[in-house]
């Protein structure tokens, strides 16, 4: 275990690290997608897989291209696409709102069925 | 500028007129403008074609013109035009009853100019399709022409109209997944210098296996059947016809269902002649069948337009019987019936459609002693139904006995025998146009309100005096159409 | 040498006074239409003269003394093959150009008749239109020049009779006979066009020259062709015949014909006793030769068909009630009459007495019964019913009608001097000399006919005197005419016109002689006929109904007809209509519309059925989707796995 601590302490965070934390942040995002009622939580919640992307996408970019800029590239341009896609996702939450007056997805939210 | 491409430019000028004119005076002029250049371009078509074929020109179709549509690698899509004797028939029929169509629908309500437009386009298809030689073509405007009638139907039609539009769709629309199918056959199987292709004149000198040929008939022979009734793929044509308004009853019944058997004929039967060969002898049973099965039908109907329904389901199944019994005369017959069942059942359509504008009922049995009370029409009426039930100086006649002697010199004892059935025909049929005259308009006046009825106005005048030349005109002189489909005959020996 | 060009106008003036009449009827005063339509039919019929008189004196005859036909015309009208075509023309020969005669002569007396007898009438414009269209298509049916002419022709004739039948078409009864009428012929039809293409089919011809001449070649090919054990050939005659039998209203196609009394009165004179119905009659003499040489089975079947029609019928007509139906009755007797002539006709010389003796009857006959039924409707113009019990002691009343009708009346029963003794008389002395069976029915039958025809004449001007509300007197003179024309016709034709030199099976004359012995027995049946009639119907009596009691249940189905109208009933509405048709449209709204109907609501149900797992909530989807992308996942790694260790 100290070892573990010194080499990581004087190397490099190995990848894998970075990988285990993008896929506990993208499974939660998942679980959090699939579970969540309240939009608000479930749009919330696709942030979070899209953040874990956005790490990917930097982690990948350092560890095996590291003289290149796409990754970095790619992660701000995801990023931009997120704040448009949350303000999108909100307005419209906030019309559903106010067209029947609740944002749980398993409520009275089924008008556009079929 | 080829003169044929000028039959799909007018409609098209004419719905880009309609977009712009939204009063009905307007709306009908560039109605009867457009249908008169048609009606007018389609007897310039005919002298030019004699004049041609006078000075010599013995190909097989005239005035072609051809242009890459699109291409690729596998795909070789032309925009190819030509016509020989017997398309310019079914485009001078067309014109003649889009010309009287919109005489009939005078008074179209509501939304006359959107019922025009839609009725246009529906021109648009039919035109296209008879001027094209390229497959994929004619099929693209064979789907043009399906799709307005759902429209027409279902917005302008009476009784259980969206059942009926929708079941027309549909049956339709299945149909030509079948003629698709069979064209793809077609189309894959057969090379042309190297090429795959879509045209007529070179797939029918060409040689399409065998075997293709064998699947590839049916489908195809199925699927432009179904359009012209084939038996038992018939029974969109009673309900479509006894929902549909006048004008577009008269469209499907006198032109769509030709458009149909002129498929049957043009593709199945031209390309696929060894398909034909083997296993016609189905489609022969099932067309003779539908003879008589729908003159039957026809004589327990209690609706007018039902009765003339049936009969149209009636004669043309004896047109797809011809066009199977592979000789000339037959064949000449078919074209002849095609020409004279669309402009008899589009009068007969015409005439109801007054009919039941005025008394606002169809139905046998509450109708009565009319020829009193409209002569005019009774007139037409009873003349519409001498041609159909085969009066000698009207069109039935001459196109049904050129069908039944040329059936019944086939050499075989099966088809004879079938011919047989068919010649049953004109009993059955005398049966039910009488008993529908003798009720309708003959008698004492069942209904008192119907003696404040009057006789047909002007516009109305036009269209009926119109049609029955037609009918009189190809009874007492056909000489000149049967010389110009022979002529156009030239695969058949 | 004369021609006959100016024949043609024989066929073009009533075509035109057709389309002139019915097109602009109405623009007309209904006088003027009437006169403009007897004018040219007066035309017509100088052409018609002129054109038999010049076949028959001048032009027709060959050098050998024979009459060959002559093609005054002949047009391809439409092409079927290389050797089939219908032509249209004049095909004139002796029995066409005696029927030219006897059409225009009769059409022109129902022209001027109708003149008196139709005035007034709604639609008197219509009605001449109507005779002039029957007139050109009877007169091109028989001057055809092929088959497929005459039965072009043929439909016409049909139809002009459907509307003239029809021509009351307020009246239910009328509208009804007139379908009956059409559709009855138009089944017989059905078999007459079977037989022209089966015809056609084997001779590849439907020319009447090539077809009629002696030992033609085009019947070779007929050889061995047989269907369920009968030769084509005969098959093909007598389909053909069963157009005649339709037309001719024979045996068992005769109900249309009683019916068709509905039509005004002249309309039956002209087309159900002259002209139409005796297109059968002229169709087996047109094909004769076919008839003798190729199929004298068909041809003996043809003069039993024949001979029992003539019996029944005069038995039916002696009990009928409505005087136009015992006339029609007598009409159907009198055709089957000719038609049985013809059966018992040979070729040449004394053996083709037969055909002469036939168009012999043929001719007179459409005289003396157009004289019949013109006089019938005098009366009944004057008495307002056809009913015999409407009528009684009119022979002072009526003079004119009086002895016109008993003119006619002598001709039928075959009485010296008058016409129908001549033609009658030389039928029974060929059905002697041929066949004795036929020759007694035929006896029989002329001895009812002298009965039936007298009951007629005594119920109508004797047997009781009447009070009428409107004194009954005779026409005036456009009325009156036509019936003594007819008359002293129908006085002469018998000795004045040599038949036996004119009109010939071979075309050669030959010396036909009154036979004694048949002439006796002739005149001895008619007058025992005739003494009958007397008997019962001269004064009112109880005999007549005590003979009808004794003869029972007899007397009942003579008085129905024999039930052939209701057989006839039952086919077509119990059987066709609903037996047929009915469970048809049945079939085609619940069997195969159903079948369509059903694949809609099967693929509705299957859409219902997997609809739900368009939820619409996205979670759900989310869910699915990772799912089957760990599944996915899962067996792609597992086959990399199992690739990598094989």
């Amino acid at each position: 275990m100290g070892e573990f601590i010194t080499n990581l302490l004087n190397n490099t965070i190995p990848i894998e690290l970075y990988l285990a934390v993008t896929t506990i942040v993208f499974f939660v995002g998942v679980y959090g997608f699939l579970s969540r009622k309240n939009m608000i939580m479930v749009l919330i919640s696709i942030e979070l897989m899209l953040n874990a992307a956005d790490i990917n996408f930097a982690v990948f970019n350092r560890y095996l291209y590291p003289g290149q800029l796409e990754g970095f590239y790619f992660t701000l341009f995801a990023i931009a696409i997120a704040a448009a896609e949350a303000a999108i996702a909100i307005a419209i939450i906030i019309n559903i709102y106010r067209k029947v007056h609740t944002i749980y997805v398993d409520e009275d939210v089924s008008k556009m069925k079929y | 500028m080829n003169i044929l491409s000028l039959f799909v430019l007018v409609p098209i000028l004419m719905l880009v007129a309609y977009a712009f004119c939204p009063n009905i005076k307007q709306v009908r002029a560039i109605g009867v403008i457009g249908s008169s250049i048609e009606l007018i371009l389609s007897v310039v078509l005919l002298f030019l074609f004699f004049a041609e074929r006078n000075a010599g020109n013995t190909a097989e179709m005239l005035f072609t013109f051809d242009a890459v549509w699109y291409q690729a690698a596998n795909i070789n899509i032309h925009f190819s035009l030509g016509v020989d004797g017997i398309s310019i028939l079914m485009l001078m029929l067309t014109s003649v009853i889009m010309f009287t169509g919109v005489f009939v629908s005078w008074d179209m309500n509501p939304l006359p100019r959107d019922f025009f437009m839609w009725l246009t386009l529906l021109a648009i298809g039919v035109y296209g399709f008879f001027i094209t030689t390229d497959m994929f073509t004619m099929f693209f405007f064979y789907e043009i022409a399906l799709i307005p009638m759902y429209l027409l139907i279902g917005v302008w039609g009476n009784g259980k109209k969206e059942y009926a539009a929708m079941k027309v769709a549909l049956m339709l629309m299945g149909a030509s997944a079948f003629i698709f199918t069979g064209l793809l056959g077609i189309y894959f199987s057969t090379t042309v210098n190297g090429q795959h292709t879509f045209n007529l004149l070179e797939l029918a000198k060409a040689d399409i296996p065998v075997a293709v040929q064998l699947w590839a008939f049916p489908c195809i022979f199925v699927g432009f059947g179904t359009l012209s009734a084939l038996f038992p793929f018939h029974t969109w044509s009673p309900d479509g016809y006894g929902c549909a308004p006048t004008a577009v009853s008269m469209f499907h019944a006198g032109v769509l269902k030709n458009l149909g058997a002129y498929g049957c004929f043009r593709i199945a039967m031209q390309l696929l002649p060894e398909g034909a060969n083997q296993v016609g002898w189905i489609f022969i049973i099932l067309s003779a069948i539908g003879v008589v099965y729908g003159a039957f039908c026809a004589v327990s109907q209690k609706d007018l337009k039902y009765i003339n329904a049936y009969s149209s389901v009636s004669h043309c199944c004896l047109i797809l019987f011809a066009i199977l019994m592979w000789n000339k005369t037959a064949m000449t017959g078919a074209v002849m019936q095609m020409v004279s069942h669309g402009v008899m059942t589009a009068l007969f359509f015409a005439l109801i459609g007054m009919i039941y504008g005025r008394t606002h009922t169809r139905n046998l049995t509450e109708l009565g002693g009319l020829m009193k009370i409209m002569p005019f029409l009774g007139v037409g009426y009873i003349i519409a139904g001498l041609a159909s039930l085969g009066l000698p100086g009207l069109s039935g006649f001459v196109a049904e006995m050129m069908i039944f002697v040329g059936s019944f010199a086939h050499a075989d004892l099966f088809t004879r025998i079938f011919t047989v059935l068919c010649v049953t025909s004109i009993v059955i049929t005398a049966v039910y146009i009488l008993r529908a005259v003798g009720k309708v308009l003959y008698g004492p006046v069942i209904n008192d309100h119907h003696l404040e009825l009057t006789d047909a106005k002007f516009t109305e005048r036009i269209a009926i005096v119109v049609l029955i030349v037609g009918v009189a005109g190809i009874g007492l002189y056909p000489g000149w159409i049967s010389e110009m489909i022979n002529a156009s005959l030239t695969f058949v020996h | 040498m004369l021609t006959f060009n100016y024949s043609i106008w024989i066929l073009v003036l009533p075509a035109v006074m057709f389309l002139v009449l019915g097109l602009g009827g109405k623009y007309m005063k209904p006088v003027v239409s009437g006169v403009l339509g007897t004018i040219t039919m007066a035309i017509t019929t100088v052409l018609a003269y002129l054109t038999a008189y010049q076949y028959f004196f001048s032009v027709g005859k060959a050098a050998d003394g024979t009459y060959k036909a002559i093609e005054a015309f002949n047009f391809e009208w439409l092409r079927f093959t290389d050797t089939l075509h219908i032509d249209l023309g004049m095909y004139i020969d002796a029995i066409s150009s005696m029927m030219l005669i006897v059409i225009t002569t009769v059409s022109l007396m129902v022209h001027i008749y109708s003149l008196g007898y139709m005035k007034g009438e709604k639609g008197f414009q219509r009605y001449y239109a109507f005779l002039s269209l029957f007139s050109f298509s009877m007169l091109g049916l028989v001057v055809a020049t092929n088959i497929f002419q005459m039965y072009i022709f043929w439909e016409l004739v049909g139809v002009s009779s459907f509307l003239l039948i029809g021509f009351y078409y307020t009246k239910p009864s009328a509208v009804a006979a007139s379908k009956k009428a059409f559709i009855v012929t138009r089944f017989a039809d059905f078999f007459f066009l079977i037989g022209i293409l089966l015809l056609s089919y084997f001779t590849k011809t439907f020319d009447f020259g090539t077809l009629t001449a002696v030992g033609a070649p085009c019947f070779s090919s007929f050889a061995g062709a047989s269907f369920l054990g009968i030769s084509a050939i005969s098959w093909t005659m007598f389909l053909i015949f069963m157009g005649g039998v339709g037309k001719s209203a024979l045996l068992p196609f005769h109900v249309w014909l009683p019916d068709a009394m509905e039509g005004p009165t002249p309309v039956s004179a002209l087309i159900h006793a002259a002209t139409m119905v005796v297109a059968g009659v002229f169709l087996i003499a047109r094909l004769f030769p076919i008839y003798l040489f190729q199929t004298p089975e068909v041809l003996h079947l043809i003069g039993y068909i024949g001979a029992i029609t003539a019996i029944f019928a005069a038995v039916v007509a002696c009990t009928q009630t409505d005087i136009k139906r015992v006339l029609a009755f007598s009409t159907i007797s009198q055709i089957a009459y000719m038609i049985t002539a013809l059966s018992v006709s040979g070729y040449d010389g004394h053996d083709g007495l037969g055909y002469m003796a036939s168009m012999f009857h043929l001719f007179t006959h459409a005289f003396f019964k157009a004289l019949l039924f013109l006089g019938a409707g005098a009366i009944i113009h004057a008495v307002h019913s056809n009913e015999m019990d409407d009528m009684g002691g009119l022979w002072k009343k009526m003079p004119i009608a009086n002895w016109t009708f008993l003119i006619a009346c002598l001709a039928i029963a075959g009485i010296f001097p008058f016409s129908g003794f001549f033609s009658k008389d030389e039928i029974l002395a060929a059905a002697l000399h041929h066949d004795i069976v036929l020759f007694s029915i035929l006896f029989i039958a002329a001895g009812l006919t002298a009965f039936y025809m007298f009951r007629l004449y005594f119920r109508i001007f004797h047997y009781e005197n009447k009070q009428y509300h409107h004194a009954p007197h005779d026409a005036g003179p456009s009325m009156s005419i036509p019936l003594i024309f007819l008359a002293v016709v129908t006085v002469v034709a018998g000795w004045l016109i040599p038949f036996d030199t004119l009109i010939t099976a071979d075309g050669k004359a030959f010396e036909s002689h009154i036979d004694p012995l048949v002439a006796g027995l002739s005149i001895g049946i008619a007058l025992v006929g005739i003494v009958g009639a007397y008997v019962f119907y001269f004064k009112k009596n109880e005999k007549p109904d005590q003979v009808a009691t004794s003869l029972g249940w007899f007397y009942r189905a003579t008085h129905n007809k024999f039930y052939f109208d209701e057989i006839w009933m039952f086919a077509t509405r119990s059987i066709i209509f609903k037996c047929v048709s009915k469970p048809m449209a049945w079939i085609d709204v619940n069997v195969i519309d159903g079948f369509m109907n059903g694949l809609a609501y099967v693929s509705h149900q299957a859409s219902e059925a997997i609809k739900g797992f368009q939820s619409g909530r996205i979670q759900q989807y989310a869910l699915i989707y990772l799912v089957g992308a760990l599944v996915l996942i899962v067996t792609f790694c597992g086959w990399l796995v199992a690739f990598i260790t094989k």
